[in-house]
């Protein structure tokens, strides 16, 4: 018998999977286009008999959320872009304390107050580590609301595996969108802390920190986080490949403009133009390799984002400066359509 | 007193408290810093909460006050504390965390979180040391430095028309209907000291007879970034400081008040 499907909302499905995934606790601040989350949390924390605080500036969230990770608990924040700002220091601060979190962006557009319209301009504050310092933290970008649930409870196991924030990047897009969802099952069994602050009984003392009174440490330490971002570089990179055996020529696109890039794909077959489509799900890591390897064998890549070309760049690396690569931004809180793609093939020819 | 009390400090007049870490202190000379966390470390022992306490060092000359205990500690960020310190008792009740935050800390950058911690009226302890100046980085104002006191980002002495007046703390945070226990003390004597101490245990026994936030705001000396030998660092607490932050509960709730007879 298949699955029974649920049609739900993408921003409730991150709060379910968070839940099913066993976080005991939730921190956040409202701003749309994520409100939901907060909301339904609200209700079904305390139903679940877990810990639920609206906090007074998503600052608190994200300190919160440290808090409850230092304390050995699964924490989850959720905001969109303004907040998202906001919390990079936090995020800096449990990257070099080695504490396990998760953060959605529900991400809106920007600079600025910007507006509540989907977009994907945070990709390099997610990416490239944000925040201050030397860090990088996992980054998983969701494209449906079956992916919404699903990463979620797929960044809870990641940041334990890894002792290091993990972020769902999604968008107001998706945040909004309704569509069918197989309930996963619940989590029942989470790692064991033995670091964690949680009393001493019967054991030495713990210490959560990301600091070195004496200046030569601190280094070493920083080394061990790099390791740590290498060993993600080698064993976490997934994507998702469409038609690309035959392709000559390949999208790049993650999250709702992937949905767009999906159906100018479809389109362009239809008319017998041989495209391809590569969705990276980790955006950091990005999979540099799968794209170093297609630009041996294909013509062109067209990159479609909801910003003004900043995947683009990590396109960029992985295929070198000789390639051809073209750009599909829209930003700004804007949508994109097929359309919007099947024209930039078009030109392509 | 029963007399048998000082038959038993005969043996054993003063001695390390057990949750006090048997190593040097990165304090200054004359700093109240170390006086600070020798009474929670007495306290916690008298309490026998060693294996629940949890200290949420904040930024300032505090920063690694988690070194200088036995039981866990933990880092927060620049005013954050109070948000650490809900988070972990949120999650586990049973565990006794309190903050130590500095004035820069807690009344200028942690503003925000101050204040929410205390109008939800978590079940958890701030220990605020006032020493009217930004320590860690060097004798910068703070938001509690006097008027015309020295720092060296008021190197005339703080002005109130480009630099606004000190902030008092416990009496603004008094007016919330969170808190059970706010009250101010100061180190500049051991009468004064003894006074403080009881005040730390009468927080933390408000904390786990469960009746919700508490606050020690604690006076300290700092002759480094005062400018001042040790003494005379101390006679400013007890004549300049005293004055514009006045000794004394400013809050208590009647269960709270409670607990005071076997203090
Ligand atoms: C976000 C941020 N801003 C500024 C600093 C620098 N900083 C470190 S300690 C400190 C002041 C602490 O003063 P106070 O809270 O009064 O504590 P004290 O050092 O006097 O004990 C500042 C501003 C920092 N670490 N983080």
């Amino acid at each position: 018998m298949p699955d029974k499907k649920i049609l739900m909302g993408g921003n409730i499905a991150i709060a379910e999977g968070a839940i099913l995934a066993g976080c005991h606790a939730y921190f956040g601040y409202p701003i749309t286009p994520q409100n939901e989350i907060l909301e339904h949390m609200s209700k079904r924390m305390s139903e679940e008999g877990r810990v639920f605080v609206q906090t007074e500036s998503e600052l608190a969230a994200i300190n919160m959320v440290y808090g409850a990770a230092a304390s050995g608990c699964r924490a989850m924040t959720s905001t969109s872009s303004p907040g998202f700002s906001l919390q990079q220091e936090g995020i800096s601060y449990m990257s070099g304390s080695e504490l396990p979190g998760v953060i959605v962006n529900v991400m809106r557009g920007g600079p600025g107050l910007g507006n509540i319209g989907g977009a994907q301009g945070d990709y390099f504050q997610a990416t490239k580590g944000g925040g201050h310092g030397d860090y990088k933290v996992i980054t998983l970008a969701p494209a449906s609301v079956q992916e919404m649930m699903d990463l979620t409870m797929l960044a809870f196991d990641l940041a334990d595996k890894y002792r290091n924030p993990v972020i769902v990047l999604a968008d107001g897009f998706l945040g909004q969108a309704m569509e069918p969802v197989v309930i996963r099952k619940a989590v029942t069994a989470l790692p064991e802390k033995k670091w964690a602050v949680s009393g001493t009984k019967g054991r030495q003392k713990n210490i959560i920190n990301s600091f070195e009174m004496d200046p030569a440490a601190f280094p070493g330490r920083v080394k061990v986080l790099l390791d740590k971002f290498d060993r993600m570089q080698k064993d976490e990179v997934r994507f998702e490949d469409i038609n690309l055996e035959d392709a000559s020529i390949a999208l790049i696109a993650y999250g709702s403009a992937s949905r767009a890039a999906l159906t100018a794909m479809n389109l362009a077959r239809s008319k017998g133009i041989k495209v391809g489509l590569l969705r990276p799900v980790t955006l950091f890591p990005f999979p540099y390799n799968a794209i170093k390897k297609l630009a041996n064998k294909i013509d062109r890549f067209i990159v479609a984002e909801l910003s003004a070309g900043q995947l683009i760049e990590d396109v960029r690396i992985a295929a070198g400066t000789e390639m051809k690569i073209d750009l599909v931004a829209r930003y700004g809180g804007a949508p994109m359509t097929a359309e919007d793609i099947i024209e930039a093939i078009e030109k392509a020819m | 007193m029963t007399g048998l009390e000082s038959l038993k400090t005969e043996s054993t007049l003063y001695s390390k408290p057990e949750s006090l870490a048997d190593r040097a202190t990165h304090y200054c000379a004359g700093c109240g810093h170390g006086i600070v966390q020798r009474l929670i470390a007495e306290v916690v022992d008298e309490l026998n909460i060693f294996d629940r306490a949890i200290c949420v060092s904040s930024i300032g000359c505090t920063v690694t006050s988690y070194n200088y205990f036995n039981f866990d500690g933990l880092e927060s960020a620049h005013g954050r504390a109070p948000a650490v310190a809900t988070a972990i008792k949120r999650c586990h009740p049973n565990l006794v965390p309190f903050t130590i935050q500095g004035d820069g800390d807690l009344a200028s950058i942690g503003v925000a979180e101050i204040v929410h911690v205390c109008a939800r009226g978590e079940n958890l302890t701030i220990i605020f040391v006032n020493n009217a100046i930004y320590g860690m980085t060097g004798g910068q104002m703070a938001p509690t430095t006097l008027i015309d006191m020295y720092s060296t980002s008021t190197p005339g002495g703080r002005k109130p028309d480009t630099s606004g007046y000190p902030i008092r703390m416990s009496e603004m945070l008094s007016t919330l209907d969170g808190p059970a226990y706010i009250s101010r003390v100061s180190l500049h004597n051991p009468a004064n000291i003894r006074r403080a101490k009881k005040a730390i245990k009468l927080a933390f026994k408000t904390q786990l007879a469960g009746l919700g936030l508490s606050l020690v705001e604690i006076l300290s000396p700092c002759p480094v970034n005062w400018k001042m030998d040790p003494v005379k660092a101390l006679e400013f607490v007890a004549g300049k400081m005293t004055q514009q932050y006045p000794l004394g509960e400013f809050k208590i709730s009647d269960a709270a008040a409670l607990l005071k007879k076997d203090l």
